[in-house]
């Protein structure tokens, strides 16, 4: 498989909206997996600016973003599945994401219900110069299928689950950033059966008060969470499938100086959010990956000292799961050593 | 999840005796959230006229739900205490609603949705209970799903007839008797392809029908669904008391344990107020007695472990040496 493209290799800065908004994902000294969840929308200020104000988030890397999911897609048509039952659930969380662009950037989108007998809407793209009428659930007056188009819209990866008979099902998703799993290997599987590997969460019974939580998700409602890991170069499709291109890079980091080391290794934050979609009574999983380069989160001073005490802490585990053992502990002194000379 | 939206009534429609539909809209005109086929909303209904409590209400959404313009429920008027009824007054309350009027409610919420992994929906209400059923039905049109309809009600007194026939045409099969049900239920639930899934609502009784002949032609629990909305009044049950923060309060026959604690002073969070929506749960200590658990919440894996309740409808029942009291923490 031809590797994929490393986004911006040669960037010697990260874009300052991409700094300023980053999530970090560390409001405690230590992690430990919890129910982390929390109503959606609020604003979480940092040090460096804020996050959290939109489900769907636009930013600077939106073209970037959309023009390698579209490369992955091109390459693997794998990260995009339907079973043939979620066919509502699409178009469902189309409008969905149509809605919460307009909300976020009404500069740049607009969602118009139209007058008439069927349920028609006008959907206009600014950004991508997309102008469009179609009418809900006729596939005929839409140029792609909708779980397709819209994912060729927003920066988010989108899973989304069925319910029935008090279980959840992940039956259908575009994913083109999977950190560390296969989108492709867990369609169809329950929400307890995807989450089979991560450690701890079964025993401390986290996992089983997620998808209770997530039940009672009534039409509309929206909840969030965050989850992180390191990752080597700006990469965002570390997925199983593509192992064999970045599975090397985690020795290989071990051997860089420590100037590169600063540059490659990257803290990855995913913001989750939950949306429980009201036409079908789906759940919508949007995941959201964020990377920020080492040597500028140890430009801001509180984001250094936290991320190197919670790497440093974390259980070996935890650490393996995430696929950061090898490295963590030069991570961690490699932000402990930019600490500020007094 | 009890955030309440504002809503102002913008048609009423008494066509059908006895029954009355309203139009309620977005107080500014604008457009609603959009809902899950069969979901309802629970209207609050003031204290006074009569009422000795304030209520909450559970109507059926039948309307467009993507993106309405109206959120539209159909309400059977059923006599309250002052005439002889047993109803706690809100239908009697919607009734003399009229257009302007503002009501607060819960944004819609869905329970009785239409299993997307079913290759067909059959649709089994009666009365009033036809609209969840109409709901299902407008979504399956919309989305090519294969359905069929069976609607039975007394002659005259059938909501939404017109629109069901428009919708649905020779999907949807009318009966005004029991014995007629009886006869085309035999053979239609006889007959179904596998992968069918059954939904049915109305009046408990007629639930109860649908369900033992399901059960007795072979369906699977978990292709049979019911709306409990018609809930049928629970007895008053036996006296108990309730120990709650250091303190003994009596809870008399025919005033729930809720009711109670509120008039008592406790805060409990709480929506429906017949065992439903798992609202108002509260936590049981050990040293209480059995609990005579009457809700549609609970499974049977949370009720065996003992530690919980809904206080809405659940009571005490008396333990081995003949007292009957529960202790509880809020």
């Amino acid at each position: 498989m031809t590797p994929p493209p490393i986004l911006s290799p040669a960037a010697p800065t990260t874009a300052p909206d991409l700094v300023a908004g980053f999530p970090f994902p560390f409001p405690n000294p230590t992690y430990r997996y919890t129910t982390n969840v929390e109503p959606a929308r609020g604003v979480v200020t940092t040090p460096a600016g804020q996050w959290g104000a939109a489900v769907v988030d636009v930013d600077s890397a939106y073209a970037e973003e959309l023009a390698e999911r579209a490369a992955i897609l091109e390459r693997d048509p794998s990260r995009h599945a339907v079973l043939p039952h979620m066919d509502v659930a699409c178009w469902d969380a189309m409008l969905c994401l149509m809605r919460e662009l307009a909300l976020a950037r009404p500069d740049a989108f607009a969602l118009e219900p139209l007058e008439g007998p069927r349920a028609a809407y006008r959907w206009r793209n600014d950004l991508l110069g997309i102008d469009h009428a179609f009418v809900l659930g006729d596939a005929s007056t839409l140029p792609e299928p909708p779980l397709r188009w819209i994912t060729a819209q927003v920066q988010e990866d989108v899973v989304l689950l069925d319910e029935r008979d008090g279980v959840l099902y992940g039956d259908a998703g575009v994913v083109t950033f999977a950190a560390d799993w296969s989108f492709g290997f867990d369609v169809g599987m329950s929400f307890l059966e995807i989450h089979g590997p991560v450690p701890r969460i079964h025993s401390e019974g986290v996992i089983t008060r997620a998808h209770e939580f997530i039940k009672r998700l009534q039409p509309n409602e929206t909840y969030r969470r965050t989850n992180w890991t390191l990752t080597v170069h700006r990469r965002l499709d570390v997925s199983t499938e593509t192992y064999p291109d970045w599975g090397p890079d985690r020795p290989m980091v071990l051997g860089v100086d420590d100037e590169t080391f600063g540059r490659l290794v990257h803290l990855r934050t995913e913001v989750q959010h939950l949306v429980r979609l009201p036409e079908s009574g789906a759940v919508m999983f949007l995941i959201r990956s964020y990377l920020l380069p080492f040597d500028e989160l140890a430009r801001v001073e509180e984001w250094r000292e936290r991320a190197a005490a919670v790497i440093a802490e974390l259980p070996e585990d935890m650490a393996d799961y995430k696929g950061i053992a090898t490295y963590r502990d030069r991570a961690a002194a490699w932000l402990r050593a930019q600490a500020p000379t007094p | 999840m009890n955030a309440r939206i504002e809503l102002v009534v913008a048609t009423v429609d008494d066509a059908v005796p006895g029954i009355r539909s309203l139009a309620l809209a977005h107080p500014d005109g604008d457009r609603l959230p959009s809902f899950t086929p069969g979901s309802h909303l629970v209207l609050d209904v003031p204290a006074g006229e009569g009422r000795p409590r304030r209520a909450a209400n559970a109507y059926s959404l039948t309307g467009e739900s993507s993106d309405p313009r109206h959120y539209t429920i159909s309400v059977l008027r059923c006599a309250p205490a002052a005439e002889g009824g047993s109803a706690c007054g809100g239908s009697a309350w919607v009734h003399g609603l009229t257009v302007g009027d503002r009501v607060t409610a819960t944004p819609p919420r869905s329970a009785f949705a239409p299993i997307h992994l079913a290759t067909r929906h059959l649709l089994v209400g009666a009365g009033i209970g036809i609209t969840p059923l109409l709901s299902h039905l407008r979504s399956h049109v919309r989305w090519g799903r294969d359905a069929e309809l069976v609607y039975l009600f007394r002659d005259g007194h059938g909501a939404h007839v017109d629109e069901l026939k428009e919708l649905g045409g020779d999907r949807v099969t009318f009966l005004a008797d029991r014995a007629g049900l009886a006869e085309d239920l035999a053979v239609r639930l006889a007959d179904q392809p596998l992968g069918t899934h059954l939904y049915t609502c109305g009046p408990a009784g007629f639930m109860d029908a649908v369900v033992d002949l399901a059960t007795e032609l072979g369906w699977p629990s978990s292709r049979v669904h019911l709306e409990p909305f018609g809930v049928a009044a629970l007895d008053p049950g036996d006296p108990f008391t309730v120990g709650v923060a250091g303190q003994v309060l009596e809870v008399p026959s025919g005033t729930s344990l809720l009711e109670a604690l509120e008039d008592a002073g406790h805060v409990v969070p709480n929506l429906c107020r017949q065992g439903v929506c798992g609202e108002c749960r509260v936590d049981v200590a050990p040293g209480s007695s059995p609990v005579l658990h009457r809700d549609l919440f609970l499974d049977e894996e949370t009720r065996g472990a003992g530690d919980c309740l809904m206080a809405c409808v659940s009571r005490a029942v008396p333990a081995a040496d003949g007292r009957a009291h529960l202790e509880v923490t809020l």
